[in-house]
């Protein structure tokens, strides 16, 4: 039970939240755009791998093909 | 045990859903999906052992084993099938989801088909 990868990924969430508002006060209204960009590409990347583990564990077990 | 374990995860994981949803909501959903998948692969090696206790029975009550693999195939994409159309469905993307879901009956029943033929030339045997 790997938890720490759910708070790894809130913890992302949560950093980019702050760094958004952080570039938006200082008037970086792209950079913002481009940290947010970054922030989902990471974050799809744990997920990705996640899932292909998710889907050969399934073919695995049920024998799928 | 488990279940304290399990529970716990779902609760904690959506409060940072919750925590998330409103600054980033792309981040929210992929988490909810995260806690999706870490669940399935907690439960997986118990549920191996249920299908292996299953096949032991199928095989000592010497079914054809075809037929207990194709009803294990049709378990899997059903689950595969819900998965992804749940996820859609919690995005909110309901069409996606009707699609996913329209894809995979379809897909069960092309795995369904020989087993009725099967059926069929059984039931036809035992007419007179």
């Amino acid at each position: 039970m790997d938890v720490n990868l759910i708070f790894r990924i809130a913890g992302i969430g949560i950093l980019i939240s702050v760094f958004n508002m952080v570039l938006k006060q200082a008037g970086k209204e792209e950079q913002a755009q481009m940290l947010t960009l970054a922030g989902v590409v990471v974050v799809l990347m744990m997920v990705i791998q996640l899932i292909s583990r998710l889907f050969t564990d399934v073919r695995s077990v049920f024998q799928l093909w | 045990m488990e279940v304290m374990q399990l529970v716990g995860l779902g609760l904690v994981a959506s409060i940072l859903v919750v925590i998330l949803r409103d600054q980033r909501p792309e981040i929210a959903l992929l988490l909810s999906i995260v806690v999706g998948v870490l669940v399935f692969l907690f439960m997986l090696d118990r549920l191996a052992a249920v299908l292996n206790v299953l096949r032991d029975l199928a095989v000592r009550a010497d079914l054809n084993l075809a037929y207990l693999g194709t009803v294990l195939k049709i378990v899997g994409i059903a689950y595969i099938v819900g998965f992804g159309a749940q996820i859609s469905r919690d995005a909110g993307e309901g069409a996606i989801a009707n699609k996913i879901e329209f894809g995979g009956k379809i897909l069960i029943l092309v795995l369904a088909a020989p087993v009725m033929v099967a059926v069929l030339q059984a039931i036809i045997q035992i007419l007179p």
